[in-house]
């Protein structure tokens, strides 16, 4: 029912809430009883002075009776009900529902809203528990630091002498351990407090990475070949506070060698000349420079406003080194992807570009294409076998809808019906 | 001489806490800090009682005990965990732990411990 034909029920509904009865209301706006009940059942027509009279007397603005509910609201409804077909709700009345019951129903959107963001706080904590390593090192660094603290006090304090190298030597431990407690402690309680805030942890030497990435969009101007502010890489990392740990240098550091590589073999104008002709086409681009295909998928995805492409790369054990998210593809925090990538098909055929359509549960799903494809990752070495990375692209892929389904990771996909699960899903839980 | 104990942890301060209550009560301890050949050194030193941790560089103590008993090495065991967590104690006992202490734990206790599987 269209929205604007609901204005009888937004003025029912506000008849209710003001506690009058139809006839009073009526009496009150000098209508009959029946024509009244003709409107609010919007089966006749209302505008002019009539909707102005009963507005004013039910002490609401005329507009909101006309236009009723915000569209974001009747949007946010219509989101909830799609996540939870199973209940039935009323999909075809939801206009109607926001324009009668407006309270009830900002209070559901509202609901909702918080339910999504407690849902992702749940299931980013809960990856984190379950695959953090730097969490499970770190209590157990205070936890050992305090028995140590503990036992050490504990004999200090018996009665009776203890001979005074044994003495000094203990006092001397203690010492240390309240110093190392100090300092992991402090280390462990920032940490957590920036749990609470999922999106703005950087702990990791990676996340550092992802982040000093995500922040710059992927691009880097000061790597391109005759940029005006050109710098190296280790002065563009001494630049930035952001990458905080040695580790998080290091890491950045070879990304950025990489990166001033491709930017070297693959220019930015004609790259951009090129895809403005043939789109984003990693193999056509690698035919039409020389180069291989994994650096031209990398030079895509570092494109100015390239938002709209993807890209993962792992290393021959699976480990994410690098994630640039896409819209309607989400990529774990923590812990390892889904087997079902492409990307991991790619490791067992290397140099041989895997392209499927693919898609993820969830809200944002879309379908997405996928090329992937394994390169060695140093020259061939006499007898030694080579180690692979893989490289996946991911574009949209507008008008598709035959996709393999594919998760985020196990923890938090909701498939059941998978061969490639390794644990069960906190979303079936009863998370 | 008195019982022998195989203290098998790595913190260097701990150790040296649970070697003086220990020596002081009459136990011989022997140290060893590297999960990787830990069950080589209980089979070859023979104590009367070791004490595990679980966190330990090159194995842990859960996997560690299993290949223990698994050869059928039947001394007793005190694990020494950070964690406290049901699970862990009942992976504790299902790998064959005789004990099972939280850290930070105290001395008074752990020496009980001791004594009691010493005595078994």
């Amino acid at each position: 029912m269209p929205r604007d034909t609901l204005t009888g029920s937004r003025i029912r509904e506000r008849r209710v809430m003001a506690g009058l009865r139809q006839a009073d209301l009526a009496r009150q706006a000098e209508i009959s009883p029946s024509y009244l009940n003709l409107i609010e059942h919007n089966r006749r027509r209302i505008g002019g002075k009539l909707l102005n009279r009963l507005a004013a007397i039910l002490g609401v603005e005329p507009n909101l009776l006309t236009q009723g509910a915000e569209a974001t609201l009747i949007a946010s409804l219509r989101e909830a009900a799609l996540g939870h077909p199973q209940s039935g709700p009323e999909l075809a009345r939801v206009d109607e529902f926001a324009g009668r019951f407006p309270g009830w129903a900002g209070l559901l959107a509202q609901q909702r809203t918080r339910i999504d963001g407690l849902e992702r706080i749940v299931a980013t904590l809960t990856d984190r528990l379950a695959h953090d390593p730097q969490l499970a090192a770190s209590l157990h660094e205070v936890l050992s630091t305090a028995t140590a603290i503990r036992s050490t006090a504990a004999i200090l304090a018996e009665p009776g002498e203890i001979e005074p190298e044994w003495s000094d030597r203990f006092h001397r431990n203690i010492n240390e351990d309240a110093a190392r407690l100090a300092d992991s402690s402090r280390a462990l309680a920032r940490y957590l407090e920036s749990a609470g805030d999922a999106s703005a942890d950087v702990a990791m030497p990676q996340e550092e990475v992802d982040a000093f990435f995500e922040a710059r969009g992927y691009h880097l101007p000061g790597l391109e070949q005759g940029s005006e502010d050109a710098q190296g890489p280790a002065a563009m990392i001494a630049a930035n506070p952001a990458l905080t740990s040695a580790a998080a240098q290091d890491v950045a550091l070879r990304h950025l060698d990489r990166y001033r590589a491709d930017a070297q073999a693959l220019p930015l104008a004609p790259v951009r000349a090129f895809v403005a002709t043939h789109g984003v086409d990693p193999l056509a681009l690698a035919a039409a420079f020389n180069v291989d295909v994994a650096r031209a998928m990398r030079r895509l995805a570092s494109l100015p406003n390239s938002e709209a492409t993807g890209l993962v790369v792992c290393d021959g054990a699976g480990m994410l080194t690098l994630r640039k998210p896409v819209r309607g593809f989400a990529l774990p925090r923590f812990g390892a992807a889904c087997p079902l990538w492409p990307l991991f098909s790619a490791l067992n055929r290397p140099m041989v570009p895997i392209s499927m359509l693919i898609r993820q549960p969830g809200r944002d799903a879309a379908v997405l294409r996928a090329l992937a494809i394994a390169q060695p990752v140093s020259a061939p070495c006499p007898g030694r076998d080579p180690l692979y990375e893989a490289h996946m692209l991911i574009t949209p892929a507008p008008g598709e809808t035959d996709a393999l389904a594919v998760g985020t990771t196990c923890r938090v996909c909701p498939r059941t019906d998978c061969e490639g699960r390794r644990e069960p899903s906190i979303l079936s839980d009863g998370f | 001489m008195g019982k022998h104990v195989l203290l098998i942890e790595d913190e260097p301060n701990i150790i040296e806490a649970i070697r003086f209550i220990l020596s002081r009560d009459g136990w011989r301890v022997d140290v060893h800090s590297d999960g990787g050949d830990a069950v080589d050194q209980i089979s070859s030193r023979a104590p009367d009682v070791v004490i595990l941790d679980v966190m330990l560089p090159g194995r842990n103590g859960y996997d560690i005990l299993t290949d223990l008993r698994g050869r059928g090495l039947s001394v007793p065991v005190l694990m020494l965990t950070a964690r406290g967590q049901t699970r862990d104690r009942e992976e504790a006992i299902r790998a064959g732990a005789n004990r099972f202490m939280t850290k930070p734990f105290s001395n008074a206790a752990m020496l009980d411990a001791v004594r009691a599987l010493g005595a078994a």
